[in-house]
C-alpha cells in the first residue's frame, strides 16, 4: 500500500451556482494543496508534518474559513482554533481563541511538543504564541470584507450560520429559508506507505458566534481525531459534530465493530448526524480514503500514491 | 429497574495515611451529596437536575477541586471549567477559563439551555455569566490558604500536578512519593431515574501550576463527560489521558458497538485503554447499574441504588 492524503474546505449548503471567480479561488487552492502534498510525501515528510503544512496554506488562503478569512464573532472579531493529533502516538494539541496567529494549526503542534498540556485557549494561547516566537499579526489582519458582510447579513437574518458562500447582494433573494447554510473549517488527513496517521483541522467557528464560543474543530474526538485504525477531520454544524463525537466514533466503528473505514464513515455521516449538518475526510492504515457528507457539498480534494487524485465541490 | 446515582469527588494518588482533618469533612461532603441525589431522585426529579444539583454541592465544598477549593494556574489564579450533558437529548453545555461563577455547572446547563451553543469559554463565558445574572465572586473567594501552598510546592517540585491531596508538607518531612503526580482533582455526578433517563455532570479547578489558558478533558465531550441513551460516564484523573483516551465517550461505544455490558466497558477502558495511575469514573448505564472502576491508588466516590445498596469510599 502506498501514500494517500485527503484534504477539505469546509461542507454546507454550497449553491451551485457559486460565482465563477470565488469557485475557481478554491479549487486552484485545493490544488496547490494537493501538489504540496505530494511533494511532502516524496520527500518523505511525516504525516503529522503534512498536515499541518496542508493546513497551514489552507489557513494562509482567505477564502476559506480559516486564518485569514475568519468568519466573525457577534462582536466583530476573529477567534480562532485548531487541532492537531498524531494516530500513531496519540499525542495531540489544541488551541482556541486566537487573535493574533497567523497559523494556529501550527500553535497547536507547539502545545503538544513544547507543554505538559494538549489544549490552551484565549489569553493563555496568545501569551505562549508570543513566548514561542510565532509568527502573529494585527488581528485585522485575518478579517476581510466578505466576512464583515457576512456577519452583517447574519445579523440581519438574526440567525449564527456557518455559511461563508459569497455576500449575498441585497438585491437578490434572501438566503435559502434553510437559512443555516454550513460551511467552515479546513482540514487535512494523512497516511504513509507504514501506516502512520495524522489529522489537522482549523476554523475560525460559526458566522456572529457568541464571543468565546468553541466549537468541534479543537475537542479531540469531535472535529479532530487519529489513531492507529483512522485519521478523521470534519466539517460542518460544529454542534452536532460534538454531541455525535463524529472523528471518534469512525475510529471506535472499525476498532469496536470490526467496519471498514468506508462502512463507518458512512455510517455515521448517514446515521449518526443530522442531514445537512456534516462532512469529513478519513484515512485508514491501509491506505483508504473517504470524503463522505451530508450536506450540499463539500470543498474537497485527495490523492493516494498510485497516481489517483480528486478534487470536488458538490 | 430503579433509580441509580454515583458522584465522586477525584481519583489519584490519595495517600492511605490521608489526615482525618482532610478525609472526614471529604466523607460527609460526598454522604451528603449522595443522600441529596437520592432525595432528589426520590422527589421525581430528572437526571439532569440531578446531577446538577448535586455537582453545585461539591463544587461549593473547599476540599474538591472544582469552585471554591480549586487548584491554582501558575499564575496563582483559578479557571474553572464544567460539563453536562443529558444522555436523552444529547443535548450538553461546557464551559472553561471561569473565573468568578461560583457555580461552573449551572453556567454550562445555561449554555446548553439558553444559547445556540454547546461550549463558552473565558471572557465570553463570564459575559454570559454576567448576562444571566448567575451567582459570581471575586476571584479570591475560590483561592484556598491549602491551595496556595500546593502551588508553592509544585513550583518547587517543577512539575504539574493534580494532586491536591497530600495536605501541604511541613518542611522538615520528606518529598513526595517518587510517582511524584498524585492525580486528583474534579468533581462528578450520573445519575439514571427509573425511566432510564441518563445524564452526567463534571467540574473542575484543572491541574495544580496549570498554563494560563490549559483546558482539560472535563469540557471536551466523549472525554471527560458523556452520555447517550445507554450510560451516563463522569471522569477523573489526568485530563490529558483522558482526552486521548476519549474514556467517557469509549465506555458508551464499547457498550453501543461491541455489546459489552457497563461493567465490562467501563472495567476495559480504565485498564486497558488509559495508563496506569492516571484515570478514574463513575458510571449507570439505562438499566440502573452502577460502576465505578479506577487505576489510581483511590478515588473518592459514592453510590446508591433505589433497591438499597450503598457504598462510600476512597480506596
Amino acid at each position: 500500500m502506498g501514500w494517500a492524503i485527503a484534504l477539505h474546505g469546509g461542507a454546507g449548503d454550497i449553491p451551485r451556482d457559486l460565482p465563477l471567480e470565488l469557485r475557481e479561488l478554491r479549487e486552484s487552492c485545493l490544488h496547490r494543496c494537493l501538489d504540496i502534498a505530494i511533494d511532502a510525501f516524496n520527500a518523505r515528510k511525516s504525516p503529522l508534518d503534512i498536515v499541518e503544512l496542508v493546513v497551514r496554506e489552507l489557513e494562509n488562503d482567505p477564502h476559506f474559513n480559516a486564518g485569514r478569512g475568519s468568519v466573525l464573532t457577534d462582536n466583530g472579531t476573529v477567534e480562532m482554533e485548531a487541532c492537531i493529533m498524531d494516530g500513531t502516538t496519540k499525542k495531540c494539541g489544541a488551541v482556541s481563541g486566537l487573535t493574533t496567529v497567523v497559523n494556529a494549526v501550527s500553535l497547536a503542534r507547539l502545545v503538544m511538543e513544547k507543554t505538559p498540556h494538549i489544549y490552551l485557549a484565549f489569553e493563555g494561547a496568545e501569551a505562549f504564541a508570543r513566548e514561542q516566537g510565532v509568527e502573529t499579526i494585527d488581528s485585522r489582519h485575518f478579517i476581510t470584507p466578505k466576512n464583515i458582510e457576512r456577519l452583517k447579513q447574519a445579523k440581519a437574518a438574526n440567525s449564527v450560520q456557518v455559511d461563508y458562500t459569497q455576500p449575498i447582494p441585497i438585491v437578490d433573494e434572501p438566503p435559502v429559508p434553510n437559512g443555516d447554510s454550513q460551511i467552515g473549517t479546513v482540514g487535512c488527513v494523512a497516511v504513509d506507505s507504514s501506516g502512520n496517521l495524522a489529522a489537522a483541522t482549523s476554523t475560525g467557528g460559526l458566522v456572529n458566534k457568541m464571543v468565546g464560543r468553541i466549537g468541534d474543530t479543537p475537542l479531540v474526538g469531535a472535529g479532530t481525531y487519529a489513531n492507529k485504525f483512522c485519521a478523521v477531520s470534519c466539517t460542518g454544524k460544529g454542534e452536532e459534530i460534538i454531541r455525535s463525537t463524529v472523528a471518534r466514533d469512525v475510529a471506535a466503528l472499525m476498532e469496536y465493530k470490526g467496519l471498514t473505514l468506508k462502512e463507518a464513515t458512512n455510517y455515521v455521516i448517514k446515521e449518526c448526524t443530522p442531514q445537512g449538518t456534516t462532512g469529513l475526510i478519513a484515512v485508514s492504515a491501509t491506505g483508504e480514503v473517504v470524503t463522505p457528507f451530508n450536506t450540499t457539498g463539500m470543498f474537497r480534494a485527495c490523492a493516494t500514491q498510485d497516481g489517483r487524485s480528486e478534487i470536488g465541490i458538490w | 429497574m430503579g433509580w441509580a446515582i454515583a458522584l465522586h469527588g477525584g481519583a489519584g494518588d490519595i495517600p492511605m495515611d490521608l489526615p482525618a482533618d482532610v478525609r472526614e469533612p471529604r466523607e460527609a461532603c460526598l454522604r451528603h451529596c449522595l443522600q441529596m441525589g437520592i432525595d432528589a431522585l426520590k422527589a421525581h426529579k430528572s437526571p439532569l437536575d440531578v446531577v446538577e444539583l448535586v455537582v453545585r454541592e461539591l463544587e461549593n465544598n473547599e476540599y474538591f477541586n472544582a469552585g471554591r477549593g480549586s487548584v491554582l494556574t501558575s499564575s496563582g489564579t483559578v479557571e474553572m471549567e464544567a460539563c453536562i450533558m443529558d444522555g436523552n437529548t444529547k443535548n450538553c453545555g461546557a464551559v472553561s477559563g471561569l473565573t468568578t461563577v461560583v457555580n461552573a455547572i449551572s453556567l454550562a446547563r445555561l449554555v446548553m439551555e439558553k444559547t445556540p451553543h454547546i461550549y463558552l469559554a473565558f471572557e465570553g463565558a463570564e459575559a454570559f455569566a454576567r448576562e444571566q445574572g448567575v451567582e459570581t465572586m471575586d476571584p479570591s473567594h475560590f483561592i484556598t490558604p491549602r491551595n496556595i501552598e500546593r502551588l508553592k510546592q509544585a513550583k518547587e517540585a517543577n512539575r504539574v500536578q493534580v494532586d491536591y491531596n497530600t495536605r501541604p508538607i511541613p518542611k522538615d518531612n520528606k518529598p513526595p512519593a517518587p510517582s511524584g503526580d498524585s492525580e486528583l482533582g474534579t468533581v462528578g455526578c450520573v445519575a439514571v431515574d427509573s425511566y432510564g433517563h441518563l445524564a452526567t455532570a463534571t467540574s473542575t479547578g484543572g491541574l495544580v501550576n496549570k498554563m494560563v489558558g490549559r483546558i482539560g478533558d472535563t469540557p471536551v465531550i466523549g472525554a471527560g463527560t458523556y452520555a447517550n441513551k445507554l450510560c451516563a460516564v463522569s471522569a477523573t484523573g489526568q485530563g490529558d489521558a483522558i482526552i486521548r483516551a476519549t474514556v467517557a465517550r469509549d465506555v458508551a461505544a464499547l457498550m453501543e458497538y461491541k455489546g459489552l455490558s457497563l461493567k465490562e466497558a467501563a472495567d476495559f477502558v480504565v485498564e486497558e485503554c488509559a495508563p496506569k495511575g492516571t484515570t478514574g469514573l463513575i458510571a449507570v448505564s439505562a438499566t440502573g447499574e452502577v460502576t465505578m472502576p479506577f487505576n489510581t491508588t483511590g478515588m473518592f466516590r459514592a453510590c446508591a441504588t433505589e433497591y438499597g445498596h450503598r457504598e462510600l469510599a476512597i480506596w
